[in-house]
């Protein structure tokens, strides 16, 4: 057997795989974005009729989809520097050469990442419930009056946001120890011969040394915050008053509860142009940041 | 900064964020030996006053809860030795095999990466009724079988193995598949463990595609069946804590148990070549 024909055969399950249910889905799914597959076609294809850009136009003018689009951006905006503040201090805090037990705490600020959502968010809403909550309970020994977290539209997405942070930190927590561990302490020692304080050298060395990788770790939560569905789902039901309804959490109503296939395919793909488009501003910006 | 008090800022800063960070899984695993309604009192109490068992009985004798772990551990399992064995093909062929188009064919993979896996979900729910797979196992395990993210790391890892090695092997008559199997894959060892338990973790978690795709109970994997438990049992805290922790205890510990191999994949999966 020679060597081609070897490696054609080792892709063939793979590549069969991909094609089969992630690239001709994907086709498929344009396909389906032009069209107004609904309950009806279900039942019978030939109901299926060819609506062209139809449903991006509807949804356009659907104000729904604009507020899912902008409960998505606030998790977004807010929750991805938040998350990438706190793993980017828990890793400044794990590579302090003043640290103790390091492997235990990595460990333990680790751990969220590998739970559930669903289970963890389930724990988070008994955790902000109202009336028995602990969390308002030490609020109430603060001296400050209980939060309807879940049940307040104007707090259901900071809580989630909070919660988002808390699973998810861990990650970009590991990924940047990883990079802080790769800056040379030559770089410090020179500094602070120079006198210079931690302030500046976390300035002047650390940040731009980091650039790349943060870069890379803000490109990945932003498309990852973008996906955000199991939170609302499990702890607000995309209440209250819809404060928390996502795109995909829109997606998944429009297509597998009203069984509007067509219009959910166009939710899907517009979710997929604006990831795209934030993320090919991000690449750009950073490069520019990069020549100036 | 005086020194001493900079320690201690440090260590009791890790301190404070470690709390922040396990309390709300100790305090789940604590509530679940609460009796019915007892955790919901003020103040919230911390600790069991009589542990009991009880609603880890319910759960398994009369919410199903067996039968719902065991469809989690199948699929995960069917997911993880299946996709192991097509990455590690794939992955091994774009690093060591020579075919026309090889790099050209691997960054269209690569750009696939950016299509997020909703997209194709609407178009897959109708494929698989269409085959009448629909709430069947295979709806869940069948488009898991091969991700791009495992043939990338598999190949980044494969790399390294010299071209020497293989060419003695063919020099000697070694059949392509015997050199994969008797060479390459004893190689590839830390990977496997790696990619495996990558695999399986994120196959445990899953949960919009399970939601979607398994619409009998008889089929539901622990996230879905909790996530319609807690709908229907809104007020019985302790009684889904139990569901949690059942639900989080194997990842959790099948992740302290490989930890260096988990945090490894992560680092490698984040340096996009």
């Amino acid at each position: 057997m020679n060597p081609p024909r070897a490696a054609w055969l080792f892709l063939a399950p793979a590549l069969l795989v991909l094609g089969l249910f992630f690239l001709l889905p994907v086709i498929a799914a344009l396909v389906l974005s032009l069209t107004d597959y609904d309950l009806y076609a279900l039942a019978d294809i030939r109901n299926l009729r060819f609506v062209a850009l139809g449903n991006y136009w509807e949804l356009l003018h659907r104000p729904l989809f604009w507020s899912a689009l902008g409960h998505t951006l606030y998790f977004v905006v807010v929750g991805v520097p938040l998350s990438i503040a706190v793993s980017l201090g828990a890793a400044l805090l794990l590579n302090s050469p003043l640290a103790r037990c390091k492997p235990f705490f990595r460990t333990a600020l680790f751990a969220p990442v590998v739970t559930t959502v669903v289970a963890v968010a389930v724990i988070w809403r008994y955790l902000f419930n109202t009336k028995y909550g602990l969390a308002n309970y030490a609020l109430d020994g603060l001296g400050i009056h209980p939060v309807d977290w879940l049940g307040d539209p104007r707090w259901a997405m900071p809580t989630i946001i909070l919660f988002a942070v808390w699973k998810n930190f861990g990650y970009n927590m590991i990924i940047f120890l990883a990079a802080l561990q790769a800056i040379p302490a030559d770089l410090y020692e020179a500094a602070r011969i120079d006198g210079a304080s931690p302030v500046r050298q976390f300035r002047h060395i650390t940040l731009p040394m980091l650039g790349p990788t943060l870069l890379m770790v803000s490109i990945l939560t932003v498309s990852g915050y973008f996906q955000l569905f199991a939170e609302p789902f499990v702890m607000t039901e995309g209440g209250p008053l819809q404060s928390t309804t996502s795109v995909l959490y829109l997606m998944y109503e429009e297509g597998f509860k009203w069984w509007n296939l067509g219009s959910a395919s166009a939710v899907a793909f517009l979710l997929f142009l604006i990831m795209f488009a934030v993320t090919a501003l991000m690449l750009r910006v950073a490069r520019r940041g990069g020549e100036a | 900064m005086n020194p001493r008090l900079a320690k201690a800022l440090i260590n009791g800063l890790l301190i404070g964020g470690t709390l922040v960070a396990v309390f709300p899984l100790l305090w789940m695993l604590s509530v679940s030996f609460m009796r019915p309604g007892e955790a919901s009192a003020l103040p919230p109490p911390l600790w069991p006053a009589h542990a009991t068992l009880a609603n880890y009985h319910e759960l398994f004798e009369r919410a199903g809860m067996g039968r719902y772990l065991l469809n989690s551990l199948a699929i995960s399992s069917a997911i993880t030795l299946l996709s192991l064995a097509f990455n590690l093909m794939a992955g091994y062929a774009f690093a060591k095999l020579r075919f026309a188009g090889r790099e050209r064919l691997f960054q269209m993979l690569l750009g696939g990466l950016v299509i997020p896996a909703q997209v194709a979900m609407l178009p897959l729910f109708l494929l698989l009724k269409y085959l009448g797979l629909v709430n069947s196992y295979a709806a869940v395990v069948m488009p898991a079988m091969a991700t791009i993210f495992g043939i990338f790391l598999v190949r980044q890892y494969a790399r390294g193995i010299p071209d020497d090695l293989l060419e003695a092997a063919r020099i000697d008559g070694a059949g392509e598949l015997r050199i994969f199997a008797q060479i390459v894959l004893p190689l590839l060892k830390p990977i496997m463990v790696t990619l495996a338990i990558f695999t399986f973790l994120t196959a445990w978690n899953d949960f919009m595609w399970p939601l979607i795709a398994l619409t009998g109970q008889e089929h539901y994997t622990l996230p879905i069946a909790l996530a319609s438990l807690s709908r229907e049992h809104v007020q019985d805290s302790e009684l889904m804590m139990a569901g949690s922790v059942v639900t989080v205890l194997p990842v959790l510990v099948l992740f302290l148990a490989l930890q260096r191999y988990y945090l490894q994949g992560l680092l490698l999966g984040s340096v996009k070549g």
